[in-house]
């Protein structure tokens, strides 16, 4: 059977932190591609975004995003690839949050790109917040590279994964 | 902050940390002041839903309890 799942490459977080991650010289072999983010910020606050620049552009983004943090609910959107959330400096210590993004049809250079997240940021407290995430960056160019942020630094173990995806 | 972006190569495998140019820490602080202002804003908006509600829970003669579960 043909490996359809495939490990891309992984960045880690070294100690120091880092402004930010990129995956550089993505292969166009896939049909798809998957990122999993292991991530803390060091963003004084409870929760921070994850921010995604396809080929390091931060144009032509939008997301809508369904927030839930435990005590409230809400509707956010933005003008950018805004994953929410990881887990950030006030939240329990030493957790991280989990990030899942689904990339379809990556490497077409003639139709738009959408970015399917869903985010946890861990904490051990009432707020605690999810959001599902549904962004489109309106650029035909193929994604070859994926330049990740955050609000303020990714702390030391942060991690991205890329996975590639294969429809046979 | 951090002043350094780590940059894995896919093809290749290599990994380097590389120093933000000047216009990167730049745009990063930019950024910042952006980010806090947008949770300036979205806190503000709860916090004022959160007030309108009580007011309605308390014209209406009904806790929050209340209030929640008629709307759940």
């Amino acid at each position: 059977m043909a490996n359809t799942y495939v490990k891309i490459a992984t960045v880690s977080v070294g100690s120091g932190g880092s402004a930010s991650m990129t995956l550089s010289s993505i292969p166009s072999t896939y049909t798809d591609l998957l990122l999993k983010v292991s991530g803390r910020s060091d963003y004084a606050g409870v929760q921070a975004s994850l921010y995604i620049a396809p080929n390091g552009s931060t144009a032509n983004g939008s997301v809508r995003i369904l927030f839930g943090s435990g005590s409230t609910a809400a509707s956010y959107n933005y003008a950018q690839i805004n994953i929410r959330d990881l887990s950030a400096n006030t939240s329990t210590a030493s957790t991280f949050g989990n990030t899942e993004v689904y990339i379809p049809n990556y490497a077409s250079s003639t139709t738009y790109k959408s970015f399917s997240g869903d985010s946890v940021g861990e904490n051990n407290a009432t707020a605690a917040p999810a959001g599902l995430s549904a962004a489109l960056w309106s650029n035909n160019t193929a994604i070859s590279s994926l330049v990740l942020t955050t609000d303020g630094n990714f702390m030391q173990y942060s991690t991205a994964t890329l996975y590639g995806i294969s429809k046979s | 902050m951090a002043d350094t972006k780590i940059i894995v190569n896919c093809e290749t495998g290599e990994v380097s940390e590389v120093e933000l140019t000047a216009a990167e820490v730049k745009q990063r602080e930019a950024d910042a002041i952006a980010y806090a202002k947008a949770k300036a804003d979205e806190e503000q908006a709860a916090a004022e839903k959160a007030s309108a509600k009580a007011a309605i829970a308390d014209r209406l003669g009904l806790t929050a309890d209340e209030l929640a579960l008629l709307l759940a």
